[in-house]
């Protein structure tokens, strides 16, 4: 724990998550794009913004954390990219680009065919992801013939590839094994060679580390990073683990009450933060600095969703609230290099922190 | 594994030992076949000779065990009504209830599984919502009713369908007599069956859509999703099969009682079977007759308990993984 973190912080110095990105946050080339995307959920009292006007791009070999706290609509941009909303949630406006094609209004069978071949996605339980019923070998085999034209054989050839790949040893004989066999990690893992064995372009996690031991966390999380450079996919990993931030994205994003609150290179982002509310999560010092993995605690709650405040919807935990911020809804705006964040009075970075 | 079974199979045989004390009293406690079996003009020696004869002065762990020797056997002893050997009676009539169960239990199977499936993924379909309705008159209205009803439509006012007995039926191998090759035979089947296995349906139809939906709520269905499976896949392979082990639980229950509840059917429906055969035994205390029906229901209830324990087993490797690890 403690020479991660100083890995962590060190990394932090170096400034090795920075990469060169574009006004709006992304690479020249992204590999996926929201443009104002907004997920609503009509119910008996009105509609629900879960999801309220989100862009990011990420692009190919790039890792984009989200954070947030619980029920800041982190799932459901998820869920709304790879087509998995559940209804009566829907898509209201706004566009999903998969390198460079509109996919948010797409049929429901050319999304199905998309899932798995273009966009793959880990959830939160690897307890619970697989099949109990059936061997890993079969899910894997299964899901390779859906997406590619091979022969049964060549999917199990495929299929133990991708274990190999994920690193589950002796992959041979745990073909025909059922997932109960397997520890939570290596649960993991297989859930994981399942999300990619179509080879996607895009890999969404949704908390992919939550639910395991800690000590297998890191090394699921450096095999999503390994997986992410070899192959050149874009991965967007939902986390509250700041040190899986630090560790292994190249941007995060601040999400708050269904809005972008912050997005730009971690190294920015976690020491100098722009946005209160980032600020907020973060503490007052660098968050590395302390060795605090966790998302500090910020008096108040988030609004729900029926009851949004007017204007920037964090004004009433804000300490530097002021009229203006319940009045109109603060824009992002280019707070350095890729690095945006949507307040109407952004935190100024004192010289001694920003030079750390 | 083999010990699982080793100790399913042993607790089975002390149920059915159990059932078989209790259908032995009988014998000791309900009513007195004498008084039907020999008229108004008896005399005592008659009584003395007759008790004799039928081993009724024996001590009672000597009958006890008699019977349960014959019954090993497959002798249940002489009907007192008729003076033939039950177990001959039994073999004439088991077709036409077995033929009858096993009609009305596919017919609950198939169209249970079906429609459950159905209502569960179509939640708001329109059929869906027909089904469920229909299926709840299904399960409140007793079989007696349903079974007069079905007559009173497809006998008495369309005239398709025959409201009585089982139709010509033909000899097959030695003893058993089936409906299956005769049209008459076939038609005779379609009313009985339906009011025989219309309620174990609408149970499985129910079992299945609630289960399906609970098994559809899981993260590895939305995992399969999420990877791009096709509907059909996820439908019928991953959620299907993860609901089977509850249904297969209540399903076997059913099945079983799809026996019993025969009686009422083949009343009904004079369909010649074990059933009405046995609503006539109570009518003169045959307890032979009796004890043997008894018996009967339970070897298969007890039978379908066991088959439905190793397919869990089967279905389901967990189990398998810690049954092993239980015997070793
Ligand atoms: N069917 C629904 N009806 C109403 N509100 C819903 C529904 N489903 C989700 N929500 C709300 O949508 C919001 C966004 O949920 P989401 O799951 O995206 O949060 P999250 O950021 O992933 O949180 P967590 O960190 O807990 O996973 C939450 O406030 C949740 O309560
Ligand atoms: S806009 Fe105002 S209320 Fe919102 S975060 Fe900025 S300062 Fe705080
Ligand atoms: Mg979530």
């Amino acid at each position: 724990m403690a020479d991660r973190v100083q890995g962590i912080s060190s990394r932090l110095r170096e400034g090795t998550a920075h990469k060169p990105a574009a006004p709006d946050g992304g690479t020249d080339k992204p590999v996926l794009s929201l443009r104002d995307l907004v997920v609503e959920i009509p119910t008996r009292y009105g509609v629900l913004r879960p999801v309220d006007g989100v862009s990011y791009d990420i692009s190919a070999g790039e890792i984009l954390g989200v954070v947030g706290e619980s029920g800041a609509g982190k799932s459901m941009a998820g869920n709304a990219v790879i087509g998995l909303l559940d209804p009566p949630a829907r898509i209201a406006s706004g566009q999903v680009r998969l390198n460079g094609e509109s996919i948010e209004s797409l049929p429901r069978s050319e999304m199905r065919r998309l899932r798995g071949k273009q966009i793959g996605m880990v959830f939160q339980d690897p307890l619970t992801s697989l099949n109990p019923l059936l061997p890993i070998g079969e899910q894997l085999a299964e899901t390779i013939q859906e997406h590619l034209p091979v022969t049964r054989r060549e999917a199990r050839a495929r299929a133990l590839a991708g274990l190999e790949e994920v690193g589950i040893p002796g992959a041979a004989d745990r073909l025909d094994s059922y997932p109960h066999e397997f520890s939570g990690g290596m649960r993991q893992r297989v859930v994981i060679a399942l999300a990619l064995c179509a080879e996607p372009c895009m890999l969404i996690a949704d908390e992919p580390t939550t639910a395991l031991d800690v000590s297998v966390q890191a090394q699921i999380i450096a095999l999503l990073k390994r997986l992410c450079r070899e192959r050149g996919m874009a991965v967007m990993l939902v986390t509250h683990d700041m040190g899986v931030i630090a560790e292994a994205a190249d941007r995060v994003a601040v999400m708050y009450a269904g809005r972008l609150a912050e997005i730009g290179p971690v190294a920015d982002v976690l020491t100098a933060p722009r946005h209160p509310y980032t600020y907020g999560l973060m503490g007052s010092t660098p968050l590395a600095a302390r060795g605090q993995r966790r998302l500090n605690q910020i008096p108040g709650a988030m609004p729900r969703l029926g009851h949004m405040p007017e204007g920037c919807a964090f004004h009433p935990r804000c300490p530097k609230a002021a009229p203006a911020c319940s009045q109109s809804v603060p824009q992002p705006v280019v707070m350095g290099d890729g690095h945006l964040a949507a307040c109407h009075f952004p935190m100024t970075v004192e010289p001694q922190e920003a030079a750390q | 594994m083999l010990a699982y079974i080793i100790r399913r199979v042993f607790q089975s045989l002390l149920v059915l030992l159990i059932v078989g004390l209790i259908a032995f009293s009988m014998f000791r406690f309900v009513g007195d076949p004498i008084d039907n079996m020999l008229g108004q003009e008896r005399t005592m020696e008659d009584i003395d000779r007759l008790r004799d004869q039928l081993g009724l002065n024996d001590p009672f762990v000597v009958q006890y065990w008699n019977f349960l020797t014959g019954a090993m056997q497959g002798d249940f002893g002489m009907s007192y009504r008729q003076g033939r050997p039950v177990a001959e009676i039994l073999l004439e009539r088991a077709p036409a209830t077995l033929e009858l169960a096993g009609v009305s239990a596919l017919f609950a199977i198939v169209f249970g599984i079906g429609f459950g499936v159905l209502t569960a993924i179509r939640r708001d379909g329109v059929l869906a919502n027909v089904v469920m309705t229909v299926s709840l008159i299904g399960v409140s209205l007793p079989t007696f009713l349903i079974g007069i009803l079905l007559i009173y439509i497809f006998s008495v006012e369309l005239g398709w369908l025959p409201s009585f007995g089982r139709g010509e039926v033909v000899r097959v191998g030695s003893w058993w007599t089936t409906g299956f090759l005769t049209e008459s035979g076939l038609k005779a089947l379609i009313l009985p069956s339906i009011t025989l296995g219309l309620y174990q349906m609408t149970l499985i139809m129910r079992l299945v859509r609630s289960e399906m939906l609970e098994v559809l709520r899981q993260d590895y269905i939305r995992f399969a999703r999420a990877r791009g499976l096709r509907e059909r896949s996820v439908n019928f392979r991953h959620a299907l099969k993860n609901t089977m082990v509850p249904v297969i639980t209540v399903t076997g229950l059913q099945l079983g009682s799809i026996i019993a509840f025969a009686i009422i059917t083949e009343t009904v429906f004079q369909w010649p079977g074990v059933g009405l055969l046995f609503i006539n035994a109570i009518q003169f205390v045959d307890i032979p007759v009796m004890a043997a029906y008894l018996m009967l229901i339970s070897v298969m209830f007890v039978g379908i308990n066991l088959i439905v324990d190793l397919l869990y087993v089967a279905i389901d490797p967990r189990l398998r993984a810690d049954t092993t690890a239980r015997a070793k």
